[in-house]
């Protein structure tokens, strides 16, 4: 019993002097345990007297409570010394970059189509396609442009027999939507069109967004609104000036050709506007009761608008594209751009 | 369309400048395309006259002159000119001038004789783009000492608008004047025309013999004429300032005519013609030569004008070589005449022509100008060559003059299109300074659209006419109102969005390329394809349909593999097109092309190259999407362009649904490719099938988990022992996966080990050992009855 002291100093030392968690553990054991040397003591207990018992245990399991803590204590300091050296040793250059596969990218066109279509499908728009071999009827006579008419010279057609050829606008969707549909109708039509035309400023193929709206009481203000709107949200900018010019189109009447304030010297006269501070950028009008009727939709009770774009001409104006061509090289160091 | 704006200015002359009244015709409909200045910067020239002239001393082609000009003193000159001549009025750069290119004019001594000025070319004064062969000679009138640029209104601008195909009325300076007139409501007014007195008989028989084309034909006899008389040079210079170039005074005239009328006018030489002019359709394989040299062979469909040994003209298009004036004509017999438009439309262009003349035809010329313009033209004739004029011949049929037409624009009609109240008497007086003849009709208006608006005819065009002059801008802006219904979705569809954005997350950049290749591109990938040719392709490179997806992705290989990017990832979506043209299939597919390191070049990526089984996953990946990945399956098959022992083609619900497969060695010889490259194509309608997700409860009960090894032939494919085993395994397999293919050491030569982990698990129940065991022996039997396969030992 009086070597209780010394039994707690030397303990203590030893946990003190404890290198590891397990080292920590084997102390535990011989001090503390079951079996252990402090145990041992309390065994001891029962050939004391009666009178000294209770100042004894007290002692004992003092000494057993102190030692109890300070082998906590102890493993609490080795555990964290253990765990920052893992943690040192475990530690890699996070500045290496990321594994796996690279992120691949959308076409600007295809950028820019999803978000024509999103501005349009998110009010009320659908989305319509249809074939790009067309015949002369879809592509040309149901939006009044007769054959031998002068407007046919204005889009130089790609035929493949004296009626099939391929469409040179996405205008026949409008004409298979209204004759298949009910007004009222609200559609864009995307897609790849084609002209025979090849040079600085033209593709033979390129891509038309085109939009009709066809309901009761629409108005040519219906029209300026939604093209407004239109652009200022595609450029992103509120204050985007828009013009519309008288122009000619066989399916609409009246037709206007859409301006906008030069995006690139906002209005101020640049290369790209050919110093006019205006950059045409769209067409549109209202639907010629011709097509009306060739769609067999009521042209009194009925009236509507439609408008069409070209994608990469938006997609060059909005994101700086300076030559045309390079929208179908496929050019990978072109590609990546967009992604 | 080119023209001069003083000339405009003539007719009618608003108080804008240069730009405001081309920034006013623009808004109208008219684009202006361009502004130019009808001469280049120059100063100190004045007319000055000849008054002497002598050989220079000391060199045989210059002449020593001395000049008035104006100044009081007689001016001595070295002029080099071989036309200069006493007694000419001449343009005259005085010392001090500059001429254009910042020319000045100083004093010198040209071979030791004295020169103090210059008398100008008209291409040293940038009158011509040529260079003159000598100095440009001024009307005897011109008053010496005059400032050249004014004497001459250069002070001008040529204006060039770019018309739209509806407003052939605006191909003149009467048409132009008149919407200028209409937009600041003032007058127009041009020259007095006048009918010019016969002086006489002599004439030359007309016959119609193609009413419907040409209703109405004029024409007449005017002899005497002196074409070597030299044009003025105000008609000149006005031609110039439009884009015409100076002929002789005949083929001026009608030019001049045709830019101030909107006529085209043609002249023969009346002595080269037989008999009477005839106006008919052309007998099929009859042969004219062109005034431009070229002989065409005509076809039925054309009009031509004839006399009685054969065609002389191509009516409304262009002049014959051999009946045409020339140098010797005394006699001309001059043709005003109106063509319909469908008569004309389209002919030019079907024999590769295109002339100022059929330009104005197809989109129609005034048919009451047929007569006024022979005025005109006859008197300005007489005026340059002399000559007297016969009595005009007319051959007129009423009933296929262009019919009238008479329009009702209804005030509420406007106003709804508009979503505006227009002043009334505005409106009326739109319509009428357009020369509509407008009768009131209560609170609308009923007109008759006049003779040279062939594009006006139904109540929306005059609602354009209104909007138009009033302004596009100054009319309402206004959102339409639509109610908000709402529509139904499939959601087991997926988007062509959603399957694009899977592939780029896999990594693969989107191309497009174009749906017309190179036949023999097509051909060496798809020897058996059928598509339809363009007739009329831009180069016979763009000149066949896709059949695929293919040739376009191996060009865009081909292209980066040449610019040093060699790991290329490229998908695309677009139709592709099978089938003669009657039994034409455009379908949507989706395809993808991969070639190079399957990773990207870094630290830690294995060099490995891409293989089948990358894109495999790839499009794996994007059948997943739709969460019906049961409805595939990738079937050992052959297909041209690709590896016959790597390609597979795919089946939906077992319908043949496109292809994938490492490029056939041989092909890639074939196309000097310098890269493997794996490929597929999928129908689009395939993919974006998917399924609407069906909850299952979950099971609490323990799964069970067997593994089997088989040892199968080499050529076994796996999907037979993947399919024999789920038919065998019972309704609560879970799952089936294959954990390891193995060939080599412990297998036999020509055979595989294939490893597969089945689970299986009862929704209500613990399923017992027994059971399991029985399921894996019927897999084991079936497998080595149907495939001959070992489980392995």
């Amino acid at each position: 019993m009086d070597h209780l002291p010394t039994l707690v100093s030397e303990a203590r030392d030893a946990i003190q002097a404890a290198q590891s968690v397990a080292a920590l553990d084997e102390l535990r054991v011989r001090y503390l345990g079951k079996k252990g040397e402090v145990t041992a003591l309390l065994k001891g207990l029962g050939k004391l007297s009666a009178e000294e018992r209770p100042a004894a245990g007290e002692r004992i399991n003092q000494a057993k409570q102190t030692l109890a803590e300070e082998i906590d204590t102890k493993r609490a300091q080795l555990e964290s010394i253990a765990l920052n050296a893992r943690l040192a040793a475990e530690s890699i250059d996070v500045t290496l970059p990321g594994r796996g596969q690279a992120e691949g990218g959308l076409h600007p066109v295809t950028r820019t189509l999803e978000r024509i279509e999103g501005l349009f499908t998110r009010i009320g728009y659908d989305v319509a396609v249809g074939p790009e071999i067309e015949d002369d009827y879809h592509n040309f006579e149901a939006l009044n442009i007769p054959a031998h008419h002068p407007a046919r010279g204005m889009a130089d057609t790609f035929y493949f027999d004296a009626t099939r050829l391929l469409r040179t606008h996405t205008s026949p969707v409008q004409v298979r939507t209204m004759k298949s549909s009910e007004p009222p109708i609200r559609i864009v039509c995307p897609g790849r069109v084609y002209r025979s035309d090849s040079d600085l400023t033209h593709t033979p193929m390129f891509h038309q967004v085109e939009g009709l709206l066809v309901d009761e009481g629409i108005s040519f203000a219906d029209l300026k609104g939604t093209i407004e709107d239109f652009l200022q949200a595609f450029f992103e900018r509120d204050d985007l000036s828009v013009r519309f010019r008288p122009s000619y189109f066989p399916f609409t009447e009246p037709s206007a050709e859409v301006d906008i304030q030069c995006v690139m010297c906002s209005g101020a006269g640049c290369r790209v506007c050919s110093h006019s501070g205006w950059l045409e950028v769209m067409g549109c009008g209202m639907v010629h009761p011709e097509v009306f009727r060739h769609s067999g939709i009521d042209t009194e009770r009925y009236t509507g608008f439609a408008f069409g774009m070209g994608a990469e001409r938006l997609a060059m104006l909005r994101y700086g594209v300076n030559d045309l061509r390079l929208f179908f090289e496929n050019d990978l160091r072109f590609l990546r751009q967009f992604a | 369309m080119k023209f001069s704006e003083q000339w405009l200015r003539e007719w009618v002359s608003p108080q804008l400048d240069t730009q405001a009244m081309a920034d006013q015709i623009t808004m109208a409909g008219l684009e202006v395309d361009a502004i130019e200045a009808v001469a280049a910067e120059f100063s100190g020239v004045v007319v000055a006259e000849v008054l002497s002239k002598e050989k220079h001393p000391g060199a045989d082609k210059l002449n020593v002159c001395t000049v008035d000009d104006g100044s009081g003193e007689p001016v001595q000159v070295v002029c080099g000119a071989p036309n200069v001549d006493v007694g000419q009025k001449v343009p005259f750069a005085q010392v001090g001038g500059v001429l254009p290119g910042d020319f000045k004019i100083k004093k010198a001594k040209l071979r030791g004789v004295e020169s103090r000025g210059m008398i100008c070319s008209a291409s040293e004064l940038g009158l011509e783009e040529e260079t003159s062969p000598g100095i440009l000679v001024l009307s005897a009138v011109a008053p010496v000492g005059a400032d050249f640029r004014e004497f001459m209104h250069l002070n001008d601008m040529t204006i060039e608008v770019d018309l739209t195909p509806n407003r052939g009325d605006c191909l003149s300076i009467k048409g132009l004047s008149r919407e200028v007139g209409v937009l600041n409501r003032l007058a127009v007014s041009g020259p007095a025309i006048a009918s010019v007195s016969t002086e006489i008989d002599d004439s030359f028989a007309v016959s119609v013999e193609a009413p419907e084309q040409c209703p109405r034909y004029m024409g007449r006899i005017i002899k005497g004429v002196n074409v070597k008389a030299e044009t003025p040079l105000w008609m000149v210079e006005r031609l110039r300032r439009s884009g015409v170039r100076s002929i002789d005074p005949v083929v001026d005239v009608t030019n001049y005519v045709m830019l101030e009328l909107g006529q085209p006018l043609h002249a023969f030489d009346r002595d080269n013609l037989q008999g009477g002019m005839v106006i008919r359709m052309a007998t099929p394989g009859e042969r004219l030569t062109l005034l431009d040299g070229h002989e065409v062979s005509l076809r039925p469909e054309t009009l031509v004008i004839a006399d009685h040994s054969g065609p002389l003209a191509m009516a409304g298009v262009m002049g014959g070589e051999n009946s045409g004036v020339n140098e010797n004509t005394q006699t001309i017999f001059l043709e005003s005449a109106f063509f319909t438009p469908l008569a004309i439309a389209g002919q030019a262009r079907s024999y590769g022509l295109h002339t100022d003349a059929s330009h104005r035809f197809e989109r129609g010329v005034d048919p009451q100008l047929t007569p006024i313009a022979v005025e005109r033209a006859t008197q300005l004739l007489i005026d340059i060559c002399g000559g007297q004029a016969g009595p005009v011949v007319e051959a007129l049929s009423v009933k296929h003059m262009p019919e009238e037409r008479s329009i009702l624009l209804r005030s509420a009609r406007l106003e709804q299109a508009l979503s505006k109240t227009l002043d009334s008497d505005d409106v009326t007086d739109i319509l009428q300074r357009l020369g509509l003849d407008v009768s009131i009709q209560g609170a609308d208006w009923a007109v008759t659209a006049p003779t040279w608006r062939f594009d006006l005819a139904i109540e929306e065009d005059l609602i354009e006419e209104v909007a138009r002059i009033h302004g596009y801008n100054n009319l309402p802006v206004r959102r339409p109102a639509a109610r908000l219904a709402l529509r139904s979705s499939d959601e087991a569809k997926l988007t062509q969005s959603q399957l694009r954005r899977q592939m780029v997350a896999r990594g693969f950049q989107e191309a497009i390329t174009y749906s017309f290749v190179a036949p023999e591109l097509q051909a060496t990938l798809l020897p058996d394809a059928v598509t339809p040719v363009l007739a009329n392709p831009i180069s016979a490179d763009l000149s066949v349909m896709r059949a695929s997806l293919f040739p376009g992705l191996v060009r865009a290989m081909e292209y980066n593999l040449n610019r040093q990017q060699t790991r290329v990832r490229l998908f695309e979506t677009g139709l592709v097109f099978n089938g003669e043209l009657d039994a034409l299939s455009q379908v949507p597919m989706l395809g993808a092309l991969v070639c190079g390191p399957r990773e990207a070049e870094g630290w830690s990526g294995a060099k490995d190259r891409v293989d089948f089984y990358d894109l495999k996953g790839d499009l794996e990946s994007v059948i997943a999407l739709g969460g019906e990945a049961d409805a595939w399956r990738f079937e050992p098959a052959e297909h041209p362009a690709l590896h016959p022992g790597q390609s597979a083609q795919l089946l939906h619900n077992g319908e043949p649904a496109g292809w994938i497969g490492t490029l056939h060695p041989q092909v890639r010889a074939t196309l000097g490719l310098k890269m493997d490259a794996v490929l597929f194509e999928v129908r689009l309608d395939a993919l974006s099938q998917g399924r609407v997700p069906a909850f299952e409860p979950l099971s609490r009960f323990p799964e069970v988990r067997r593994d089997l090894a088989f040892i199968l032939n080499e050529s076994t494919p796996v999907q037979a022992l993947l399919d024999c085993a789920k038919q065998q395994a019972g309704e609560y397999l879970q799952d089936i996966k294959l954990f390891d293919v193995y060939s080599g050491k412990g297998v036999a030569e020509g055979h595989k080990s294939i490893a597969l982990g089945l689970t299986w698990q009862h929704p209500s129940r613990t399923l017992n050992d027994e059971e399991i065991n029985q399921l894996v022996d019927s897999i084991v039997t079936q497998v080595r009855v149907k495939l001959d396969a070992e489980l392995r030992g």
